[in-house]
Order: structure tokens, then C-alpha cells, then sequence
């Protein structure tokens, strides 16, 4: 291997996590057999050229997110994260258990509460829940579907086994970020891709329509599908952008929203056209100034009305932040066996549940091995790591936690697993997480394969959000076989077209003009 | 379409071609303005900007400034920088709609904006990289983009503002009376060749302005831009009416471009600052009218709410 991996096992050693390329003594794993190949063929100033001219096509396709009112590119690793068929079989199956066990939950809490009346969880928990709206309670949505887009977080821990970190099922963004950085990847590193088959990520927009096309109100033949997006300060705005363009639907803002009468209408320069479907990418508080903020100008008055209506599908739903709360996080595993009947197939990480006393007290006793988490943050906003954390910081963090415990959760510290990434003049080791996008039609959850794996660029650091100085990698899911076996195809001769002509074609033209011009 | 979406796609049309007619007028005058004398050259600094639409920020107005006002000046909807800023802007906002290629040639112009030397030679190189990009943004947007509603709201915006450029172009003649030549003046609108080809011995200051502004073949031409916005409208609003037009830009943008091509005078050049006054003027109603049509916004949100 070339000098860019000198020091890495040593590096790799120090942190003690799961390493996803490289096994114990510095061998490549099988899956990234064909990456590790590609790598040692480059020398630091090929590595450096490609990764620059990476970082120039995300400038100039606009590939950014806002930070603090600034476009910044997102950016993107030159070594792929690879998932091996096998593991990502069991991921896929355990994503889409979790997505539907959480679909039944929200129909259950906005419904019949049968959930609370079995026992299964406190009727506190779902009541005291910061995204608990009674507003949309006791209606179905048209459609049937909640959670039509999940992204269900999962980390590696220091034994390689792949654990549930948290759920999104309000606006899981990012999905854009896996589409582009496949395009990137397949010109920086196409020496990686050969000979191997990666299961594609493009149908993803293709997908997404057609669920939200299916979950439309019921007796609308060809729905009109809408992206609503808070506007170009939004931290996702390309998301939105990226997304409607290639679903080929609009993108709107509130202010290009009426309701009126239970339906929704946006305003055209053919004047106004009925909506169907919205695709919600922005908070339900800012949703609707008749139910939640009066004050918020992003959202249109009257949306949850002609939701309750049925006049109007919203995906997701509105309040199904109540499936992602992450003290609700820590019953999931009960959730899947209480719905499903069966055995949840990616594990949770252990949390302590502060409201419990002995937990609290034996969690606050050990701040500063413990994470300690908001309910309902996202973003990696108030989370504390009790290692890294000051004195102070800690304090002030034990005084918040008992004046709330039902506001936080506790978990130990995670090594998540890590991947080679270009630092420098060399490859470091940096954490990962994995985010995989789930899209619920209604009959059948679908997993993006792959999705998008978010890396700390710091040495060491665990906090991979993009807001925190976090990067991202390609994600790489590799086919079990070749989706077309080679060798069974007899290859048919290639003959060549024979030419058709039906137009009438004066073939003498040129022997006329010349008897013309003599 | 969208209502909005209209409005910036209009406004992309726009600003590209007022970050090209400006980069056309810049390159020419500069010329000029560094053979006059100190004194001479900061009076005629103060009068260009003038005629582009922009008031002089300073009492000190010389021609650095004048190069920072109409070029570089990036929060100034009249200089090269802060048009194509605002056209990339524009294409953002309505980035699903306009072709990946278009967006992505605006934005990168965005982002070469500050790769040039800001003195007067390089300011030279600066105005032929601004047409060429212009000239690539323009053919993109007629290759890539569906000629339906989306591409007429932006040809429509282009051709008024072309129109407006070129009578900006006519007027600085007054400027530098002492010495802007009809040659230049084609060479600004890139019309020299044509001009000399179609009218072949008639020089002229009349000739020249004749052609800038009343020929019916040359694409710059103030007669040939309005035509051009008026089919954009007529397309865009195709009912047909026995009498009249309920749409104000129509018989706005009509009646300029006919008056032009009907009057009939022996002194064209006298006449010349009357006709550049109400060209603009027409250009600005013009555009009012389009956007109360089709932009009209709600009117500010109709929902207040207590803020408990």
C-alpha cells in the first residue's frame, strides 16, 4: 500500500473502533478490495488533484447547505463507504421493520391510544411529548401513509454490530446529498467502480413520486404533487430544490398557497391549480398559523383543516415528531414486538430513561462517561459528550437534567466505526454514521440502498453533523451477484441496421441540377 | 407556472442582458475616457453614470470609481457584478424550473466574478469574459429550456432590457460629444459589420443611429427588440379581442415600436434624446404592467394572528 496509509493502523489503533475498510492487522477488508486497488494505483498529488476538482463540481453544480445565512459545498470524501451485500440485507430488513412499526404507532397514538391501554408504554409519555399535536388527532390522513420518508440513523459500534442510533419520520433531509455525490464519485474515482456491482441510487426521485402520486386523496385520477419548502434561507434549500427538479413538480413556498374550502390551490400564472400532494419540507410549527405559531409566514392557514378534510395529502404527516421523540425511541424495541410480533432486527443503542430514579441517579453520578441528549434536538444541537465536556459544562448540564428529566436521555459513549479519509497529506481514520432513506408507499417500504454516511473530519471527534464541521461519503452497496449473469446471454451478432427510407427522396436531385444549369 | 418562478425567470432574462449591454457600453467608452484629460475624463465619468440609471456615490468621482460603479460594485443593481449576482439569485430561487446547464453556467459566472484584475486593463478582459459568458447563458437558455411559458418570461425580460440597453447605448453619444464617433457607437452593440454590409458608403451619425434604432433585421436594434417582447406577450396571452388590449404591457410595448417604425422625420439626431427618453420610459411602464399581471402576489398575507 502506497505511504498516504503510512501510519493509519497505528491511528486506527489508538481510537479503538470498528474499522470498515481495514480488518485488525492492516488488511483490506473483502468488500473494499476494488477501492483499496484503485487507492494504491494514485500517488498524494493525484488524490489531492481529484479530490479539488470534487470539491470545484459541488461549487458549480451548487451542490451547498446554508450555514449562518453563507452557501458552503457539503463536503465530500474521496473514499467510498462500502456495504457489503450480506450486512446491508440485514440493515434493509431491520430499517423497514423500524418504519413500519412506527407507522403503526402514530396511526395508534393519533387513534385508539390501544398502545397506552395494553401497557405497553405511559400515557405521559406520549401526552408530555413536545410533538404530540392534538390538532391532527382522531382523523386518518387521506392516503393512509404517515411516514412516507424515514431516515433511520444507525452507527457501528466498537464490536461491528450495526445499532439503531435515532429515527426521523418528521423532514429526514440529506437524500440529495447521496444522489450528487454518486454522480461526483463516478468522475473522481472511476477506477474504484470497475468490475463490481454497486446497486444504483438514482430511482430514488422516481420512488418518491410515485408514493406520494399513490397516497393522494382518494377520486383525484392525476394528482398534482408539490414541494413545499420554507424558501432559499433554508439550511436544506438545495435539497428542495434538487428534488422537485427531478420529480419535475413544483416547488413552493407558503405564499404560493390557498386554501380555500378544504382544498389547497397554489397561484399560477394561469391562475390558481389545485394541490393534492404536498410534499412538507418544512416544521409542522411553521406549518399552518391557524393550529400551531401564529406568527410563522413559511406555511399557508388552513392546511391541517383540509388535511382533516381529506381534501389534501401532507407528507409526512403532520405530528409524527412523536415517533421520533427520543425517549419514544427507547420503547421502539417493545413498539416492533407490540405491533409486528416480531423480534427487532437492529438493535437500540442502551438508554437511560432520566425520568426513572435510579437511572437518573446513577446517570447523573456518571456524567462524564455518559451522552446525554435533548428529546427532541436534531442537528446534534445541546448534546453533551461527558467525556469532552467541561467541569462547568457538566454542572450546568446536571442542573438542567433534574430540573427536566423528561427532557433528556443518557447513552455511554459509542466508538463509531470508522473509514480512511483524505486529511491532509494522508488517510486518517475518521467516524461515521449512516443515515439509509426509507420511502413508504402504503403496501411497501422501500430502502434506498446505501444512503448517506456523514464523517467528522476531526481526528477523534464523534459528531458527524454537517452544521458541526461534519463531511460526507459515498455510500456503497455492493450487489450480492451481478444483477445479469455473463456468461448465459449468448451474445447475438451484431448485424447491422439495414436503412429504411420512407421519406421521398429525389435520390438524382444533384444530376438534375447539373442538366439544369447545362 | 408559478407566479413567482415567472418573476425571477423574467428577471434572469433581464439581468443578463443588462450585465451585457453594460459590459459593451463599459468597453467602448473606456477607450475613450483614458485619452481625456484628468479634469475632462472625471466630468465625463459623472455623465456615463448618469445615463446608466445610477447616481455617483461620492464627491470624488473619477474614473476608478466609475469602473467600480458599472463593473465591479457588487450591491448595485446597475453594475456588471451585482446583475449577474441578481441573475444567479433569480436562478436559484427558481433552480427546479430553469435547466441544470443554465443554472449551472450562471453560477459559475458567479463565481468567476472576482477572478479579474480590477484596473482598467484588466477591466478590458473583465467586459469580453462578461459577453462571452452572456452569450453562453443566452444560448443555453434557448438549447436547454422548453420554449413554453418558462422561456418566454425570460425572452421577454431579455428583449426589454436589450431594448433599454441600446437607448442607453444612443444616448452616452451625447456624452462625449467632443468625440464618441458612430463607429464606436456600432462597435458598442456589435453592429459595425452588419451596418457597413447593409448600408455600404452611407456613413454617418444619422445612418448609424438609424440603424441602432429603427432596422428591422438587425437583433439589437430598438424596433427589432420590441417586436420581439411584443410576440413573447402576445404568445403568453393569446386570447384573441375585436377591440383594444386588456393587457397594458401590449399596448405599451406596441405603441412605442410603432411609433418608431412610422415616424417620419429629416432630423433624426436631434430627435434622438426624445425618442431614447421615451424608449426607457416605455421599457419601465412596460414592465409594471407585466408585473401586476402575472406577478401579482397575495397581497402580503391576509392571515394576522395574536402572537401569544
Amino acid at each position: 500500500m502506497s505511504d498516504l496509509f503510512q501510519d493509519y493502523s497505528e491511528a486506527a489503533a489508538r481510537s479503538g473502533a470498528y474499522d470498515e475498510m481495514f480488518a485488525p492487522g492492516h488488511v483490506a477488508r473483502k468488500s473494499y478490495g476494488q477501492v483499496s486497488g484503485a487507492l494504491r494505483e494514485l500517488s498524494l498529488a493525484d488524490v489531492t488533484a481529484r479530490a479539488d476538482s470534487m470539491a470545484r463540481t459541488f461549487l458549480d453544480r451548487g451542490v451547498t447547505f446554508d450555514y449562518a445565512g453563507e452557501e458552503r459545498p457539503f463536503p465530500l470524501d474521496i473514499v467510498p463507504r462500502v456495504i457489503p451485500a450480506d450486512e446491508w440485507d440485514v440493515l434493509e430488513r431491520g430499517v423497514a421493520q423500524r418504519v413500519r412499526a412506527l407507522e403503526a404507532f402514530l396511526n395508534d397514538v393519533y387513534g385508539r391510544m390501544a398502545v397506552v391501554a395494553d401497557g405497553v408504554i405511559p400515557r405521559q409519555l406520549v401526552t408530555t411529548s413536545a410533538h404530540f399535536h392534538r390538532a391532527v388527532h382522531g382523523f386518518e390522513p387521506s392516503g393512509g401513509v404517515r411516514v412516507h420518508v424515514s431516515g433511520i440513523d444507525v452507527v457501528r459500534d466498537a464490536a461491528g454490530t450495526f445499532r439503531v442510533l435515532e429515527d426521523n419520520v418528521r423532514v429526514p433531509s440529506g437524500v440529495s446529498y447521496v444522489l450528487e455525490n454518486r454522480r461526483a464519485m463516478a468522475k473522481g474515482l472511476p477506477e474504484a467502480f470497475g468490475q463490481q456491482h454497486i446497486r444504483p441510487v438514482e430511482e430514488y426521485p422516481r420512488r418518491l413520486l410515485s408514493a406520494l402520486r399513490k397516497t393522494a386523496p382518494a377520486g383525484v385520477d392525476d394528482p398534482t404533487v408539490v414541494v413545499l419548502t420554507p424558501g432559499v434561507f433554508n439550511s436544506a434549500y438545495f435539497e428542495h430544490t434538487l428534488l422537485a427538479g427531478l420529480m419535475g413538480v413544483e416547488l413552493v413556498e407558503g405564499r404560493d398557497l390557498i386554501c380555500r374550502g378544504n382544498r389547497v390551490y397554489m397561484r399560477t400564472t394561469a391562475g390558481e391549480q389545485r394541490v393534492d400532494v404536498i410534499y412538507k419540507r418544512i416544521d409542522d410549527d411553521f406549518l399552518d398559523p391557524l393550529q400551531f405559531r401564529s406568527d410563522s409566514m413559511l406555511g399557508c392557514p388552513g392546511l391541517v383543516n383540509a388535511a382533516r378534510a381529506g381534501g389534501v395529502t401532507i407528507a409526512n404527516a403532520v405530528g409524527n415528531g412523536v415517533a421520533d421523540d427520543k425517549l419514544v425511541y427507547s420503547y421502539v424495541p417493545d413498539l416492533i414486538r407490540y405491533y409486528l410480533h416480531e423480534e427487532p432486527i437492529i438493535a437500540n443503542v442502551d438508554t437511560f430513561r432520566l425520568e426513572e430514579k435510579e437511572a437518573r441517579e446513577h446517570v447523573l453520578d456518571r456524567l462524564e462517561e455518559l451522552v446525554v441528549k435533548p428529546v427532541d434536538g436534531s442537528g446534534g444541537k445541546g448534546l453533551v459528550i461527558g467525556p469532552d465536556a467541561s467541569k462547568e459544562e457538566l454542572d450546568a448540564l446536571r442542573k438542567r437534567v433534574i430540573a427536566d428529566p423528561r427532557g433528556w436521555i443518557a447513552q455511554p459513549v459509542l466508538q463509531l466505526s470508522t473509514v480512511p479519509t483524505l486529511s491532509g497529506d494522508k488517510f486518517g481514520p475518521r467516524h461515521v454514521d449512516l443515515r439509509p432513506f426509507a420511502v413508504n408507499d402504503g403496501d411497501d417500504v422501500w430502502v434506498l440502498p446505501g444512503g448517506l454516511t456523514r464523517v467528522a473530519l476531526k481526528e477523534g471527534s464523534l459528531i458527524v453533523n454537517s452544521s458541526q464541521g461534519g463531511g460526507s461519503k459515498d455510500t456503497w452497496v455492493l450487489a450480492n451477484s451481478p444483477q445479469m449473469p455473463a456468461e448465459v446471454i449468448p451474445r447475438q451478432s451484431v448485424t447491422l441496421r439495414e436503412q429504411v427510407s420512407v421519406w421521398p427522396v429525389e435520390s438524382n436531385w444533384r444530376d438534375r441540377q447539373t442538366e439544369q444549369q447545362q | 407556472m408559478l407566479s413567482r418562478i415567472a418573476e425571477s425567470l423574467f428577471w434572469i432574462g433581464r439581468y443578463v442582458e443588462r450585465a451585457d449591454g453594460t459590459a459593451r457600453i463599459l468597453d467602448v467608452h473606456l477607450e475613450r475616457l483614458n485619452h481625456l484629460p484628468l479634469e475632462e475624463q472625471r466630468s465625463v465619468a459623472r455623465e456615463l453614470l448618469a445615463v446608466m440609471g445610477a447616481k455617483p456615490q461620492s464627491e470624488d468621482f473619477g474614473l476608478p470609481e466609475l469602473l467600480h460603479a458599472l463593473a465591479y460594485d457588487k450591491h448595485s443593481a446597475s453594475s456588471i457584478a451585482g446583475s449577474l449576482g441578481a441573475a444567479r439569485e433569480n436562478a436559484r430561487r427558481a433552480r427546479e424550473t430553469v435547466s441544470q446547464s443554465l443554472w449551472e453556467s450562471l453560477n459559475t459566472t458567479y463565481y468567476g466574478l472576482n477572478q479579474h484584475r480590477k484596473d482598467v486593463v484588466g477591466t478590458y478582459r473583465f467586459c469580453n469574459w462578461v459577453l462571452e459568458r452572456t452569450a453562453m447563458v443566452r444560448g443555453l437558455a434557448d438549447t436547454t429550456v422548453s420554449h413554453d411559458e418558462s422561456w418566454l418570461f425570460m425572452v421577454l425580460g431579455r428583449s426589454l432590457e436589450r431594448a433599454d440597453m441600446t437607448a442607453r447605448m444612443l444616448s452616452t453619444r451625447d456624452v462625449q460629444s467632443a468625440g464618441m464617433s458612430w463607429v464606436n457607437m456600432l462597435r458598442c452593440a456589435g453592429a459595425y459589420e452588419s451596418f457597413i454590409r447593409t448600408r455600404r458608403a452611407a456613413f454617418g451619425d444619422q445612418h448609424a443611429a438609424e440603424f441602432l434604432l429603427l432596422d428591422r433585421l438587425f437583433p439589437r436594434s430598438i424596433v427589432y427588440a420590441l417586436r420581439d417582447a411584443d410576440e413573447c406577450l402576445a404568445k403568453l396571452d393569446p386570447s384573441a379581442q375585436r377591440v383594444g388590449f386588456i393587457n397594458d404591457a401590449r399596448r405599451i410595448v406596441g405603441q412605442a415600436r410603432t411609433f418608431l417604425e412610422f415616424h417620419r422625420t429629416d432630423d433624426l439626431m436631434s430627435e434622438l434624446p426624445e425618442h431614447m427618453e421615451r424608449v426607457q420610459k416605455a421599457v419601465t411602464q412596460a414592465s409594471d404592467a407585466i408585473s401586476r399581471k402575472y406577478f401579482n402576489q397575495a397581497d402580503e398575507h391576509a392571515w394576522v394572528g395574536e402572537v401569544s
